[in-house]
């Protein structure tokens, strides 16, 4: 257990929940601060700088995918949607405006700190390791314990999980990864998941290190089975 | 990769991913030899006959072609019969006038010749002859009106005149003429000046003198009349020609007006059926084409109205269903907190609380599960269900189902045996769909089951693959197969479930296979266990013909089955 507790940002509206969300996250070691309008979340968030963001996709004020897509503007800081609605619809717009995870309600408390922990996670791998991916006359390097990817010697900003997630294709260059497998090591779901968490961070680590989206040299996929990454 | 021979009771492959080998079940024997000549046949007839069918099918389609053949067909007997009747007539007019013009010739050159062979005795060869050339000189010179004519005389009773004629006369001609008849015969001549034959109308009359009697004989070429009813006929019927050209092309011209609008209605019909709802027709003028048009531009209106009011409805319903949704899941959210924290710490409570913390615990549970069936079938009945639909391998699916049942199957002490080939088969599906169906059947298999092995069999073909969950439990009544998928049905009222089945997911199920446009169908036989079966269509959009696997389990009649 980390020395500082990683504090939390719960952007909620509905005062009983953020409470009791309150009492549960203390309860397991967090430090927990509630913003209850949309529109005060970027300053609350700015304010706290809290390590990890729980967001309800309905609020007043600035709807939770406006909130999702300000925070994702200005930081990497991991997003778990708290959402009342498994419509395919909104879960993919709210994924696609940054957030990292979901979790439906009602969710237990014990899946969403499960959830937290996974994005809070902190590599312990401190060895100098550098991966290269992806075609030769563009290359993907990535300088592990820094946190660094660059293209075409070019730095690329990416968030934590979509970080996880290329490195995670990259360590293993020629394995093909299932989205189950994915799932587990990057999200660190123990069982089946929703694939299409994999499925959308895909298509956003793609629009940042390939040179055309659409036709993708770093991250493949491979059709029926899941992604792998470019040959280096 | 190389593939151990599958003991699953597939049909035996042979090397890997072969599909060469025959199916064991193909006949061999060649088939009987009937049904290969008429094939034979068959083929032989094939071009003409789709020729024919062609025709019969443009015939069929096409109102403009059927109006233009029957006008045709119609204004052309209509043409040829008033030609021939107009012929007839005029002809006979033309060939009548002639006739009497050359009788009335032979009445003035009986005379002539009577006058001429009177002061002829008989025996005077010479002056019958000079005689001769006086009637034809003078007939000549004055018969115009009959038109231009020769002329033969011939003795009868003396060899006197028995001069040879350029023309022949027929034999029934002379016959009449020398029993004393004036006769008339068409019959053909050499034209004047060559040796070719031209229609003619010779005229012959008997000629009594001292000398004996003389044969007189006319000939008139029809020459001129020939060729003014070859005219007459070359005008007829080239104006009937025109005629019948005329009339279809006002056939054709009215069937376009009237088949243009009808058209034109038919392709917009086509994009409204299509769903283009805006399309209408532009309507020009008040006949009854245009009211037609305007009609047809009502009903399109009412439908999109019809459409737009329940397409709203739906949007509202869609909208309640995401409302009622989001409502109800935040305070249970909390509920289930709480309730979690409660439970996380009954130790600390006197026995009746701990075994309420419990309690509400379980329950919340299964009220969860009911709210998310009850959402996802609403979610069918408004029509917005929806499918992810991507390539993957079904037996990923079973394998994921069976290992998130395993907990339950311990709980029931049911083996789960699976059946599945030992190479991927691909699926375009929506795995979390399909993973919902098989955990519930799945489900249910254990909770029937009385703990006695649950089988899970995995079969394909090229068009479709199947999975059947069997167990051996209590089974379903005759007629319950059918019912199985109704909502909130339960087979045995008085049987407690353990995986807390709320009698829906079945019925979500079936709801799942269809959106795939799958089959999920049940058998059971009382005392014998269930079977379930789960059919999709290896590519989307693919109809279903038959399924891989039977629906009953080998050792039953097939002929059972059921949806």
């Amino acid at each position: 257990m980390e020395c500082v507790k990683p504090r939390v940002l719960v952007v909620d509206d509905d005062s009983a929940l953020a409470e009791m969300l309150g009492i549960v996250l203390r309860t397991d070691g967090f430090e927990p601060a509630f913003v209850a309008d949309g529109s005060y979340a970027l300053q609350a968030f700015r304010d706290h700088k809290p390590d990890v963001v729980l967001l309800d996709l309905m609020l007043p004020g600035l709807s939770g995918i406006d909130v999702c897509r300000a925070i994702r503007a200005e930081s990497g800081t991991p997003i778990i949607m708290l959402t009342a609605k498994s419509d395919t619809v909104d879960v993919v717009l709210g994924l696609e405006s940054g957030a990292d995870d979901y979790v439906v309600k009602p969710f237990k408390p014990k899946e969403l700190v499960a959830r937290m922990r996974a994005r809070l996670r902190q590599h312990e791998d401190l060895a100098s390791e550098t991966l290269t991916i992806g075609p030769p006359d563009a290359p993907v390097s990535i300088d592990v314990p820094a946190h660094q990817v660059r293209r075409d010697d070019a730095p690329v900003a990416l968030t934590p999980l979509e970080f996880d997630l290329l490195v995670a294709l990259a360590r293993k260059p020629r394995q093909v990864f299932t989205r189950e497998v994915l799932l587990e090591q990057v999200w660190g779901y123990r069982h089946a998941a929703d694939t299409r968490l994999v499925n959308v961070h895909v298509q956003r680590l793609r629009s940042k290190v390939e040179r055309d989206p659409e036709r993708p040299e770093v991250v493949l996929t491979v059709r029926g089975v899941g992604y792998k990454a470019g040959p280096p | 990769m190389t593939e151990a021979p599958s003991l699953s009771g597939q049909a035996p492959v042979v090397g890997a991913g072969s599909h060469t080998a025959l199916p064991p079940e193909q006949p061999l024997a060649p088939p009987p030899r009937t049904s290969a000549v008429s094939v034979l046949r068959k083929r032989a007839l094939g071009p003409a006959r789709k020729a024919v069918t062609e025709a019969v099918r443009g015939w069929q389609r096409s109102l403009q072609l059927r109006v233009a053949t029957l006008t045709l067909l119609v204004t052309g007997v209509a043409v040829l019969v008033i030609g021939i009747f107009i012929l007839d007539q005029v002809a006979g007019g033309i060939l009548g006038a002639k006739r009497a013009a050359a009788i009335s010739q032979a009445d003035v050159g009986k005379d002539t010749a009577r006058t001429a062979l009177a002061t002829v005795d008989a025996g005077d060869v010479a002056g019958v002859a000079d005689a001769q050339e006086q009637i034809t000189a003078q007939l000549t010179a004055s018969g115009r009106s009959a038109g231009l004519f020769s002329i033969a005389i011939e003795s009868t009773s003396t060899d006197l005149g028995s001069r040879t004629t350029a023309e022949p006369v027929p034999p029934g001609l002379r016959r009449l003429v020398q029993q004393g008849y004036l006769a008339v015969q068409y019959s053909p001549l050499h034209a004047p000046g060559s040796t070719t034959l031209v229609p003619g109308l010779i005229v012959g009359e008997l000629v009594p003198a001292r000398s004996g009697l003389f044969e007189l004989y006319y000939f008139f070429p029809l020459t001129a009349e020939q060729q003014t009813i070859a005219l007459l006929q070359r005008t007829v019927a080239l104006s009937g020609l025109g005629l019948v050209l005329l009339v279809l092309a006002i056939a054709l011209l009215v069937t376009r007006l009237v088949v243009r609008p009808v058209r034109v209605a038919a392709k917009t019909a086509g994009r409204l059926a299509a769903g283009d709802l805006s399309q209408r027709i532009s309507v020009q003028g008040s006949d009854d084409l245009s009211r037609l048009g305007r009609s047809f531009n009502d009903m399109a209106g009412s439908l999109q109205r019809q459409i737009r009011r329940l397409e709203d409805l739906s949007r509202v319903q869609r909208r309640f269903t995401s409302d009622v949704s989001h409502e109800l899941r935040t305070p249970l959210t909390t509920i289930r907190m709480a309730s979690e924290l409660l439970y996380a710490n009954r130790g600390q409570f006197p026995p009746e609380l701990a075994r309420s913390a419990e309690l509400m615990r379980a329950e919340l549970d299964r009220f969860e599960a009911l709210l998310g069936d009850l959402l996802e079938i609403s979610r069918y009945d408004a029509g917005v269900a929806r499918l992810e639909s991507e390539t993957a391998d079904i037996r990923g699916v079973v394998a994921a189902t069976v290992a998130a049942n395993r907990v339950l199957a311990a709980r029931h002490g049911s083996e789960v045996l699976v059946d599945a080939p030992t190479y991927p088969v691909t699926v375009d599906m929506d795995s979390r769909r399909v993973e919902r169906i098989l955990r519930n059947l799945l489900g249910n298999a254990l909770d029937h089951g009385e703990g006695r092995p649950v089988q899970i069999a995995v079969g394909h073909d090229d068009d479709a693959v199947a999975i059947t969950v069997r167990d051996h439990g209590v089974g379903l009544k005759p007629g319950d197969a059918g019912l199985v998928f109704n909502r909130f049905w339960r087979g045995d009222p008085s049987r407690s479930r353990m995986t807390g089945g709320n009698g829906l997911g079945l019925a979500i199920s079936l709801e799942d296979a269809r959106l795939h446009d799958g089959w999920l169908q049940a058998w059971g036989e009382r005392g014998k266990g269930a079977q379930f079966r789960l059919t999709l269509p290896r590519r989307a959009g693919h109809t279903l013909l038959s399924s891989p696997l039977p629906l009953a389990p080998d050792e039953f009649d097939q002929a059972e089955e059921e949806e």
